[in-house]
């Protein structure tokens, strides 16, 4: 006769120690977070007074910082290199995926990853020390937006390939069924299609371009108050600002740079979470659920 | 006897508005192509050409000498930048790595799709969106402010930065590895935390490793999140907890808008140093990729 | 304790008069020579020879039967008595959730000691639901739930106390789908026993080649044991998960289909290795197979579907349990004998 206790075998607290352990691990994403929203307005707290996103006036020595130069800078930048890196991604991601041929394809991969690897700081350093110098940019909106246009290419890229990829052969041979030309295919199956998750990948391009710090603070210029639509001016950004001024800055000074940093935090977080939804959105639909 | 005539059918491709408009559409992907190409040859060369120059001539001094305190002054090196990088970001390594891979099989192997597993997949997604800067402020609150500038606050901010990348490859190799073998190690009477461990983890390895590899290539390149927290230093600092150090990328940064030709030379053997660690390890996680890749297969 | 009755009878008059009416509820073993029948050349009384001698599938596979081949594939198995062993697993009224789908309801068997139990019956029947039951693998399926009672050596495996890894130490399981770990194939044979607590190398090398042997592996691999799993054919691996099994030395050895994925000479291998592991296994096997079901089992289950045409859902159920040579030949319900003579699908 088999007795209770030989099926209740070793009491396994390993078992529930590792479940505790990788509980933790993943609650320590949400500390984190939480740590960061916390942490950082309450010490960019004194700094968010009523002057500060409406004043264009930004000077430590008085204590007077209005940051809307800055949330403007940080704006323009980004859509310049949107506007710049939108059509040359979806071109190298219908390129990958509908004309390429095979062999050619994985080639095309590795060298967008390896654009993606090359760290920020070197775009920078070629910006300034070879786009302003050599090109006739200067250091300018302009040549932030085309730094950062660089940047994002290889992320709107890739996440545009992946939303094109997903489109059904079928889709697209009953368009070429029907005797249309490769552009009308795309334009018929392919593009209706992955419009939702086309729009998602530019949006996390934007993100990152806001969020990028220091290829934009090595080519903007650093001018202060620049609240003008001229692409050619030198400007500022918030990161930039932040990157720049932190080293010697004392306190009011250092509160006002956080509260850039957090009004940073909060539109990129807002961008992203608005490219998840879209892209999470068209996913599902495309795959049929 | 002879055949009737066929009707000759053309079936010859015909020009027209439509067939030139495909065509020219597929002419600016390839020149979309081109313009990709065009900076990131510009940059490398720029880098390999301008780098190559200080880093030859004063090899092996390039990589061994400390950085000059007068940044006119001419001449190697930027030994203290490498130690500095491979402490900040092998610190990176050991905070995010253990923390992630656990946090991916809480997500995958006991979350699934309970509620808090949804938060937290979410909130790593948020995790991933924030900028760099940002967390390099945030670990100077929490920690320069209190134990001083040292390589682990500059760790720790790129580790905040790996941490949600790390998750996200991690739980994706996990969805990965087939539940014929979970069930498999459980119907011999292995526990979940021994099937996870001596199974489901050694399986999914070469992914994980590639994923780590990756986030590893971006952390190593990131300045932003060392500005705060690192400091400034000259010599070398082999401590990870103790006083300033510096990195390749904070010299880069540092010298690039130094009126010198001596320092900014400095800048472009940095950044050849960097862009070589960053390529190589993104070589060698390929390597796992590929592996990976023939062990699914098989 | 032991539930000592296990009813098998059901509930629908027996279609055929002629076989022995009414055997009482869980009697065994049958009466010999109760199935009657005339063979017919093309039978299938080798494959069910007690001795084991070699089958062949191949020829078989392609035969339709029928009532009267059953019963002569039978013949010889019932001429030997079922002997009276204990009895295993007692499951009383089992229902089984996925969710809020049932997936089966109502299944109350015995299993015996030193048996092999088949259950076959059509595509979702629950046949391999019902299977994971008896060593609790459902425990790693979110959303699945088991009611009902379960009883193993006449205690719940449901109960609070019982550790799943502890029941499944005891009640292995074999595959669908030959799983191999991807590692060596020394090391697959070696996880058992190592996450068992046996470390020393010479212990390990013993289990292992002794695992081997039992699933009449070793003399292929004895020579690349450091080489892949992944490495070896189908049935190779479908035999090295076996050996895997019955490393960590269970006490029931459960099979789902183990020869689903196989060729018919892979097949034959894998059943002549479990008519050998009877003496010391308690072995249960799904399978979609008839023919397999006749040759290697002594007793059979047979399940199949009930719909449920308020909620449009199939839930699975036990329609008949009894010795493998009664299914054949005599079943006492219309579904059973519509479903062995192929006129149900």
């Amino acid at each position: 006769m088999m007795q209770l206790s030989e099926l209740q075998g070793r009491r396994h607290y390993a078992d529930r120690a590792f479940r505790g352990l990788a509980l933790g691990a993943a609650g320590l994403v949400l500390l984190v977070l939480g740590m960061i929203a916390v942490k950082m307005t309450q010490r960019a707290w004194p700094a968010f007074n009523a002057g500060f996103f409406t004043s264009s006036r930004w000077s430590a020595p008085e204590g007077v910082f209005g940051a809307l130069p800055f949330v403007w800078g940080t704006l323009y930048t980004a859509a310049i290199a949107i506007v710049l890196a939108v059509p040359v991604s979806l071109g190298v991601a219908l390129f990958i995926t509908q004309v390429a041929p095979p062999w050619l394809k994985k080639p095309m991969v590795s060298l967008l990853d390896l654009l993606a690897v090359v760290p920020s700081v070197v775009f920078g350093l070629w910006g300034v020390l070879v786009v302003s110098q050599h090109a006739g940019l200067g250091r300018s909106f302009l040549t932030a937006g085309v730094i950062l246009a660089i940047m994002i290419i290889p992320i709107i890229t890739s996440l545009a390939r992946e939303v094109i990829e997903t489109t059904p052969a079928s889709d697209k041979e009953a368009a070429l069924a029907l005797g249309a030309t490769r552009w009308e295919m795309i334009r018929a199956s392919v593009l209706p299609h992955s419009k939702g998750g086309l729009v998602g990948a530019v949006m996390l391009g934007l993100g990152r371009a806001m969020g990028e710090t220091i290829a934009s603070a090595l080519v903007i210029g650093s001018a202060l108050g620049q609240l003008t639509l001229d692409p050619w001016a030198p400007g500022n950004s918030m990161p930039a600002v932040i990157a720049n001024e932190w080293g010697e800055a004392d306190e009011p000074h250092k509160a006002a740079l956080i509260a850039l940093a957090v009004t940073l935090f909060v539109i990129t977080i807002a961008v992203n979470l608005i490219a998840t939804a879209i892209v999470q959105r068209s996913m599902k639909r495309s795959h049929g659920t | 006897m002879r055949s009737a005539p066929v009707r000759s059918i053309d079936l010859g491709a015909r020009r027209s508005w439509r067939t030139t408009q495909s065509a020219l559409m597929s002419a600016a992907m390839v020149a979309a192509v081109v313009l990709v190409a065009i900076p990131l040859v510009a940059v490398l060369w720029s880098v390999f050409a301008r780098g190559a120059g200080i880093v030859v001539r004063a090899f092996p001094a390039f990589f061994t000498q400390t950085i000059p305190m007068i940044s006119r002054k001419a001449g190697p090196g930027m030994g203290p930048a490498i130690v500095g990088t491979v402490l900040v970001t092998g610190g990176a390594t050991l905070v995010a790595v253990p923390v992630g891979v656990l946090g991916a099989v809480y997500l995958h192997e006991y979350g699934g799709s309970g509620s808090f597993a949804r938060l937290v997949r979410f909130m790593a997604t948020v995790m991933t969106g924030v900028p760099s800067i940002v967390m390099g402020l945030f670990i100077y609150l929490v920690w320069t402010m209190n134990f001083g500038y040292s390589a682990f606050g500059g760790a720790l901010a790129l580790a905040c930065l790996m941490l949600p990348i790390v998750i996200g490859s991690t739980e994706q190799m996990l969805r990965l590895v087939p539940a014929s073998l979970r069930e498999a190690s459980y119907a011999l009477g292995a526990t979940r935390s021994r099937t996870i461990v001596a199974i489901v983890l050694p399986a999914a390895l070469p992914g994980i490793i590639s994923g780590v590899l990756l986030a590893i290539a971006r952390a190593a390149g990131e300045t932003a999140p060392l500005m705060f927290a690192v400091g400034a230093a000259t010599a070398y600092n082999p401590r990870l907890f103790h006083e300033a150090n510096t990195s390749l990328s904070l010299q880069i940064f540092g010298n690039a808008t130094s009126a010198f030709p001596a320092a900014q030379d400095r800048a472009w053997g940095a950044a050849l140093t960097l862009v070589l660690f960053t390529f190589l390890i993104t070589l060698i996680a390929r390597v796992f990729t590929a592996r990976l890749a023939l062990k699914r297969s098989s | 304790m032991l539930s000592p009755v296990i009813p098998f009878a059901s509930p629908l008059p027996r279609p055929r008069g002629q076989l022995t009416p009414g055997d009482p509820a869980g009697a065994f073993p049958l009466p010999a020579g109760q199935a009657v029948g005339v063979p017919t050349p093309r039978d299938f009384a080798s494959l069910v020879d007690p001795t084991g001698e070699a089958p062949r599938p191949t020829e078989q596979a392609v035969t339709v039967p029928t009532p009267r081949d059953f019963a002569s594939l039978v013949d010889r198995k019932a001429a030997v008595p079922l002997p009276d062993t204990p009895v295993v697993f007692d499951c009383e009224d089992v229902e089984v959730y996925y969710g809020a789908f049932r997936a089966v309801r109502g299944v109350t068997l015995g299993i015996r000691e030193h048996q092999i139990t088949a259950f076959i019956g059509p595509s979702g029947c629950g046949k391999t639901t019902m299977l994971r039951t008896l060593n609790r693998m459902h425990d790693v399926i979110p959303g699945a739930r088991v009611a009902g009672r379960v009883s193993y050596h006449g205690i719940d495996l449901y109960a609070p106390e019982v550790s799943a890894p502890e029941v499944r130490r005891r009640i292995g399981m074999v595959f669908q789908k030959p799983n191999p770990f991807p590692k060596s194939i020394y090391d697959n044979i070696a996880f058992g026993p190592r996450i068992n607590g046996i470390r020393r190398k010479a212990e390990l090398d013993a289990v292992v080649e002794k695992s081997l042997r039992a699933a009449a592996l070793w003399d292929e691999v004895r020579d690349r044991l450091k080489h892949s799993a992944l490495g070896l054919s189908g049935g190779q691996q479908q035999r090295l998960c076996i050996a895997r099994t019955i490393a960590v030395e269970p006490e029931v050895v459960l099979m789902d289909e183990p020869c689903s994925a196989l060729d018919p000479i892979a097949t034959a291998r894998i059943e002549e290795l479990m008519r050998e592991l009877k003496s010391l296994y308690t072995i249960v096997i799904v399978t979609h197979n008839m023919q397999q079901a006749a040759r290697v089992s002594d007793r059979t289950a047979f399940f199949t579907t009930e719909i449920d045409a308020q909620r449009d859902r199939r839930t699975g159920i036990l329609v008949e349990y009894d010795a493998t040579s009664k299914i054949f030949s005599a079943p006492s319900d219309e579904r059973t004998e519509n479903y062995i003579t192929g006129r149900f699908g």
